[in-house]
């Protein structure tokens, strides 16, 4: 009850806190949405070169398949890469 | 403190610094993703072989391993070369 009432105050410095929170919420949320959009965009890119051939009148039913699977196995794929990768920092850390 | 300016805050220069390394991380991760999907996966089946992820873990080492080949290298040919524009050896 406290806090609220110092955040809502004129108080510069309660205001300016609240601010930057508010700031930095919505920038993680940006974030996110970017790389999700991102790791989208190139597992549609990664998917239709696998899975589509001839292109078609409509996705076929293997074809729908198809990308099923290679969005799973495109999303394994970037879990381990992200795995090796935080190894590997660590290990250089540890040199240093 | 004043609220004046919100770049004069710590608080906020920290948490861009933070944000910023896990953005090169997640960046890299895109990367390395793409590129060794296109080294490794042949027909995506319904899992992921053991072979095929030991690849991924392989590209991911020797793809850094390559960007530091690089950067050691071209540093190497900056000192010995001087200012000079001699022709590369090798």
């Amino acid at each position: 009850m406290d806090s609220f009432g110092s955040d809502f105050s004129s108080g510069a410095a309660g205001s300016g806190k609240m601010d930057t929170g508010m700031i930095m919420e919505q920038v993680k949320v940006q974030i996110a949405v970017a790389n999700a959009q991102e790791l989208l965009q190139r597992m549609t890119d990664k998917c239709f070169k696998k899975c589509i051939g001839k292109p078609g009148g409509t996705l076929d039913n293997s074809e729908q398949k198809c990308i099923a699977m290679c969005m799973d196995r495109y999303m394994d794929t970037w879990n381990t890469v992200s795995k090796a990768y935080n190894s590997r920092l660590q290990r250089e850390r540890a040199r240093i | 403190m004043e609220g004046q300016g919100v770049t004069a805050d710590p608080q906020l220069q920290q948490f861009i610094e933070v944000e910023s390394q896990k953005q090169r991380f997640q960046q890299l991760v895109h990367q390395m993703t793409e590129v060794c999907w296109e080294k490794c996966m042949d027909k995506p089946g319904p899992k992921l072989d053991s072979k095929t992820e030991t690849c991924f873990v392989n590209c991911v080492e020797r793809f850094i391993d390559t960007s530091q080949f690089i950067l050691n290298r071209l540093e190497q040919t900056q000192r010995t070369r001087g200012s000079s524009s001699e022709s590369m050896s090798d």
